[in-house]
């Protein structure tokens, strides 16, 4: 079981929040100009990592708001959590 | 391949059955083959054999980075049923349910197939309606299928909690009698053997690292065991889809959860059916051994760890306990997790790729055991002549682009 740190209330156990799949996926801009196939990798097509994964979750349970995580799919370590519009942290092997 | 019969069941025991041959073979791998298949699942192996055995392709390797069906098909709770809502899951999963039927004969294999029915609850007058829907819509089908009334519910599966006050009360159920479970062991087992007969070769403990590929076309695939040559390649390798897929530059609608499963001590006979409740989240059977076969729902999280959390246990654990009252005092003794490929639709994906001679087979989720043998059925086709069969053409990647998704995830009631 998962202990959660919600950056609005703290460390929480996890049957309190939902995952919300892969975060930081950004709305194409000029949807309309774009393809049916480049419409479908937005809404559709997800990276699903073996490894670190940037993800949403929302503490349903709690105070309801949404909020990012970077996790590890294997070892399910919880490096960082933190508000939506603040900036990503940075892969913690290095990479990008 | 020695055929298993009677007599060689007799024969074998005068030798104390220190004799049997072998299964199948573990040959070294060739450089190259005609089409290699990745992931030795049932899958996996149903495709290979039936690449033998209707297309004569039969210069075949299956890569499996572990042992045979350890992956979901080992870890699964074997419920087969074709009762899918739309037309073209019902085909599909109609397809896969045929073939069961004369499988153990056609493999020379008990894959104890046990047509016991498959019993759906309903728990409010909702439910009941979206049941009867279902119900005509599988008779247009062709498919069998009745709605059953309370009493028929009760006198059916008598240990069942049928009573006004009961926590989900229960208004009456549908059943697709020609459904049931069967050995998942000897289905990968089964498909093993055959195919090795066949002249397949069955490579364990090989992991495919790579996937080869000149231009836009697929060349074969690396592994830890060195690389190997082919002109097509087919991966059937379930959660670990979307890790090959980019290994070639692709990605899938395929996210990987983990999904539990838990088995009680052996008990008495006491439960003849499947039973499965989409309302509380519940299924349940028990085995030929006598255990209480239960399966839970998916962890809300990605995971590759093929474990879940504890809660999700525990909530199908006190729904199968207020359904069944009587199961309150027995004891569990294991429980595990298989990771599944879920796919936005809750439909497969059994499809060519933007590579050449490259192809998928995954996103059978939480319900594909009972589609083995339809699966390497269709996908054997598919890459034997590089185009669909009428059956899995629906299921190809382009359905995310032009929008016509078989949706599923409501309609199948139970997602196993
Ligand atoms: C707990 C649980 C309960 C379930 N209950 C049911 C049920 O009641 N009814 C039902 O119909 N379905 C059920 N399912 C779903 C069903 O088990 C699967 O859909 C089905 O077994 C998938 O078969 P497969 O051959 O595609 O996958 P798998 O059996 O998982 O085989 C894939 C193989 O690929 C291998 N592999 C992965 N990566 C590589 C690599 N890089 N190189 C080489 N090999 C690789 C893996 O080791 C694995 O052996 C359940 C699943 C789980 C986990
Ligand atoms: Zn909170």
């Amino acid at each position: 079981m998962l202990l959660i740190h919600c950056p609005w209330c703290g460390p929480r156990e996890e049957v309190e929040f939902r995952c919300g799949g892969q975060g930081h996926i950004a709305r194409p801009a000029d949807a309309m100009d774009i393809s049916d196939a480049e419409y479908a990798r937005y809404l559709f097509m997800r990276t699903n990592p073996k490894g670190w994964h940037y993800e949403r979750w929302n503490h349903v349970h709690g105070c309801r708001r949404w909020f990012n995580a970077l996790r590890h799919t294997v070892t399910h370590e919880i490096r960082a959590t933190y508000r939506p519009g603040e900036k990503k942290p940075p892969l913690p092997d290095g990479t990008t | 391949m020695k055929r298993y019969s009677i007599f060689s069941l007799a024969r074998n025991a005068l030798s104390h059955h220190e004799d049997w041959p072998q299964a199948w073979r573990s040959p070294e791998p060739k450089p190259a083959y005609d089409v290699i298949i990745v992931g030795g699942g049932g899958h996996g192996l149903a495709t290979a054999y039936y690449l033998a055995k209707e297309h004569g392709i039969s210069n075949v390797a299956v890569l499996e980075k572990g042992w045979l069906g350890g992956g979901n098909t080992g870890r699964n709770t074997t419920v087969i049923r074709s009762n899918y809502l739309w037309d073209e899951s019902a085909h599909l999963y109609e397809k896969s349910l045929q073939l069961y039927e004369g499988l153990s004969q056609d493999l020379n294999f008990n894959i104890m197939l046990s047509q016991r029915g498959v019993v759906n609850l309903a728990h409010s007058e909702h439910d009941l309606r979206e049941l009867s829907r279902r119900v005509h819509a599988l008779r247009l089908n062709g498919i069998d299928s009745e709605v059953l009334s309370l009493d028929e519910v009760r006198r059916l599966i008598p240990i069942l909690d049928c009573s006004p006050a009961a926590r989900y009360p229960v208004l009456g159920a549908s059943v697709q009698w020609r459904g049931g479970i069967a050995r998942h062991d000897a289905v990968a087992w089964g498909f093993a053997r055959a195919a090795d007969a066949r002249g397949v070769d069955i490579i364990q403990n090989c992991e495919v690292t790579g996937i080869l590929r000149d231009g836009g076309r697929v060349t074969g695939v690396e592994t830890t065991r060195g690389a190997i040559r082919a002109p097509k390649v087919g991966c059937v390798v379930a959660g670990h889809a979307s890790v090959l897929a980019a290994m070639a530059g692709l990605s899938l609608p395929i996210e990987s959860h983990p999904l539990q499963a838990l088995v009680s001590e052996p008990i008495k006979p006491v439960l003849h059916t499947v039973v499965m409740s989409s309302a509380v989240h519940a299924y349940i059977s028990q085995s030929d051994k006598g255990e209480l076969v239960m399966g839970a729902g998916i962890d809300t999280w990605n995971s590759y760890a093929q474990r879940g959390s504890l809660p999700v246990v525990a909530h199908t654990v006190g729904a199968v306990c207020e359904l069944f009252p009587i199961f309150g005092r027995v004891r569990m003794m294991r429980s595990w997790a298989g990771i599944v490929d879920i796919c936005p639709d809750a439909s497969p994906i059994i499809s060519r790729t933007p590579v050449e001679g490259l192809y998928f087979n995954c996103g059978w989720g939480t319900g594909g055991f009972k589609a083995t043998p339809g699966s390497g059925w269709v996908f054997a086709y598919t890459i034997a002549r590089d185009e669909p069969h009428p059956l899995n053409a629906p299921f190809a990647l382009e359905r995310f682009s032009t929008g016509a998704l078989i949706d599923e995830h409501g309609a199948a009631a139970v997602a196993h």
